[in-house]
């Protein structure tokens, strides 16, 4: 039998036993949306970098690193650093004032209707485009992996299920938990990597970055090429690549900040304080994982190399690849069901953020005017929208097929986050002037910004050769009318810009009052929601 | 604390005119106060300039990187570039704030935890 199937087995088998053990304590609303707020520091801080710590950053940026080195390592400083906006300016503020989600926090000094409905909106489109994205990068993986056992459609089914089951039945307490268990593996897999690579380079950091500065392979003539790959510039070329870059780096800095999965994992701890450390934890973890990413990425550059990479499995392969070189079948395997089981933990932890916000937000607080009209009502309106959203991206996930190009949607989640949640947070806490008008107008304008710039960019328009063919096609046979692939850079200010010509234009009174109750609220933790006993 | 958080629960959200309450009173109340002006101010005088600190600091990578490749090429130690330096160095600068942070923070929790207290005898008093 397949050893890659044994252990995708084993770790399904752990991650159901997590959910029956979370169902029978994730009875009322503050333990299904928010696991009682009794997670301890250190594990929401394992959780949020589970959570965050995507198929995108541990196959991707391995692979960006094999193929183009230096400059896909430039993805993994951003990825890090931006915790440092989520630690200064959002988590404790985020913990003291809110209960359930984001929108909880705008909807205290201005009109909770419409704020809620546009933030709901905004969290729905992030979830989903980060959720196809992993979907879609699962079945494509599990069908390399498996292939012969399991077709693409039957994992991206699986993977549905599985993710509806832990957000049905095991609610946040679940969802943090199998986040844990796969951050602890996906460090255990990659710390393991790093020491394999590093001996084969007999323990010499000469040795490695040596090979790393002539790594040989055949470009698309099919000429040999030796290239130094600490070298900038093999990705990010001019004339844009330099203003792609900035515009990378904004779309992380300020996009982490208003990822809706992120967010709510606040809401999991005691207090404040608590938030704080945790997000020191998934500092420490998500740096030592980023800077690994030098001995994955390079180590399957020169161990590997691009053209055997190329032709088994493609970009997406290096970092199981190179287990495989290292250490054969059984790390193969290993490391192949961590990517798995990170695919499966991220998009657990992108539907109960959806969930709970169209439950708490939309269904709850617009529809019903925040009258829960029998008890138990939000919980069951989560669970059966968990159903909803999990076959809603089943069926996209299949319609679009193994081969589509869905790398942008990561980026597209990234900017919508930026410019659409962040500035509206951002200005609700900061700014005494800010009124509805100001946060609706903000949100729109970064959500339609983002989705329309990446609609016109190169990751969606370009004129292909006859030879690709299918969904990895562009979808518009054109020449990109806006040239950079990540529209941060243009739409973060116009999220910004929107949100204060709305405030600006509209007559609406602020209330100075309630700006101060927020103000004091989110700085001190006065009246913040409390942990509550199992 | 436990009966200052129930009374200062806030209502559910409900549209139109929110209904007055006395105890609203006492944010305004508090944000007037000396000690949460020196909370603030206490923040501010490290969040502003830590936060101004890193934005610049990070993005000296991608503007060096993008507009002056061949400098940010350089070898300083064998066969390692200054690109990789500074990228690698970015993880101990973000970790250095970090750290940092969480020391000044125990400043800000001792000075919030007088206003938390404060608010709660005032209420026992009435």
């Amino acid at each position: 039998m397949n050893i890659s199937l044994v252990m995708f087995l084993l770790f399904i088998a752990i991650t159901l036993g997590i959910t029956y053990w979370a169902s029978k304590r994730s009875a009322g609303a503050s333990a299904y949306f928010a696991a009682s707020r009794q997670i301890k520091g250190w594990q929401n801080g394992i959780a949020v970098a589970g959570d965050y710590m995507s198929a995108a950053s541990f196959l991707g940026i391995a692979g960006i690193i094999a193929f183009q080195g230096y400059d896909g390592f430039l993805f993994s400083v951003g990825w890090l650093v931006a915790y440092l906006t989520v630690l200064l300016v959002i988590a404790e503020p985020l913990r003291n004032a809110g209960k359930y989600t984001m929108a909880d926090v705008l909807a205290y000094r201005l009109k909770p209707r419409p704020v809620r409905a546009m933030a709901s909106l905004s969290t729905l489109t992030v979830s989903t485009f980060y959720m196809i994205a992993q979907m879609v990068g699962a079945g494509a993986l599990v069908k390399l992996l498996l292939g012969g056992y399991v077709t693409y459609n039957q994992a991206v089914i699986g993977v549905g299920i599985l993710m509806i089951v832990y957000v049905v039945f095991g609610g946040m307490l679940a969802t943090t938990w199998v986040q844990i268990v796969k951050a602890v593996l996906l460090m255990a897999g990659t710390i393991l990597l790093s020491i394999l690579v590093m001996a084969h380079f007999h323990f010499s950091f000469g040795e490695f970055f040596g090979a790393i500065s002539q790594v040989t392979y055949h470009d698309a003539k099919g000429a040999v090429v030796v290239k130094d790959f600490l070298t900038p510039g093999l990705r990010y070329k001019p004339p844009f690549g330099a203003l792609d870059l900035i515009s990378l780096g904004l779309a992380l800095i300020f996009g982490t900040a208003g990822l809706p999965h992120i967010l709510v994992r606040f809401y999991t701890v005691p207090d404040a304080k608590t938030a704080r450390h945790s997000v020191v934890w998934a500092m420490v973890l998500i740096g030592s994982f980023y800077i690994m990413t030098t001995f994955l990425g390079f180590g399957a550059a020169t161990i590997v190399g691009p053209d055997f990479i190329k032709g088994h499995g493609g970009t997406n392969m290096s970092a199981p690849l190179l287990a495989q070189a290292l250490a054969g079948n059984i790390f193969f395997a290993f490391i192949s069901s961590i990517a798995f089981a990170t695919i499966l933990a991220v998009v657990a932890g992108l539907t109960i953020s959806a969930t709970t916000s169209f439950s708490h937000d939309f269904w709850t607080n617009v529809i019903h005017n925040g009258v829960e009209r029998k008890p138990g009502e939000e919980v069951l309106v989560a669970r059966i929208s968990a159903f909803v959203v999990g076959a809603v991206a089943i069926a996209i996930a299949i319609l679009l097929g193994p081969t589509a190009n869905v790398a942008f949607l990561v980026a597209l989640a990234f900017a919508v986050a930026a410019s659409a949640n962040l500035p509206v947070i951002v200005l609700s806490i900061f700014w005494r002037r800010f009124n509805t008008a100001g946060a609706v107008t903000g949100l729109a304008v970064g959500l339609l910004a983002s989705i329309g710039l990446i609609l016109v960019s190169p990751s969606l328009m370009a004129i292909d050769p006859p030879t690709v063919t299918g969904a990895a096609r562009h979808l518009i046979q054109a020449k990109a009318w806006f040239p950079l692939e990540n529209p941060g850079i243009l739409s973060i200010p116009l999220g910004f810009i929107g949100a204060f010509l709305g405030t600006l234009l509209s007559s609406e009174p602020t209330s100075a009052e309630k700006f101060n109750e927020l103000l004091v609220r989110s700085n001190t933790g006065l009246g913040a929601e409390k942990a509550t006993a199992h | 604390m436990g009966n200052v958080a129930r009374t200062l629960e806030i209502p559910k959200p409900v549209p139109g005119p929110a209904p007055v309450r006395v105890e609203q009173s006492i944010w305004d109340k508090i944000a007037e106060s000396k000690e949460f002006k020196d909370l603030m101010a206490t923040k501010k005088v490290f969040i502003v300039p830590a936060f101004i600190f890193f934005v610049v600091y990070y993005f000296a990578l991608p503007v060096l990187v993008g507009y002056a490749p061949n400098f940010m090429a350089t070898k300083v130690i064998g066969r390692v570039n200054l690109a990789y330096l500074f990228a690698l160095s970015q993880f101990f600068v973000a970790w250095g704030i970090a750290g940092l942070y969480v020391r000044a923070a125990s400043n800000f929790d001792r000075l919030s935890k007088d206003i938390l207290e404060k608010a709660e005898n005032s209420k026992g008093a009435r």
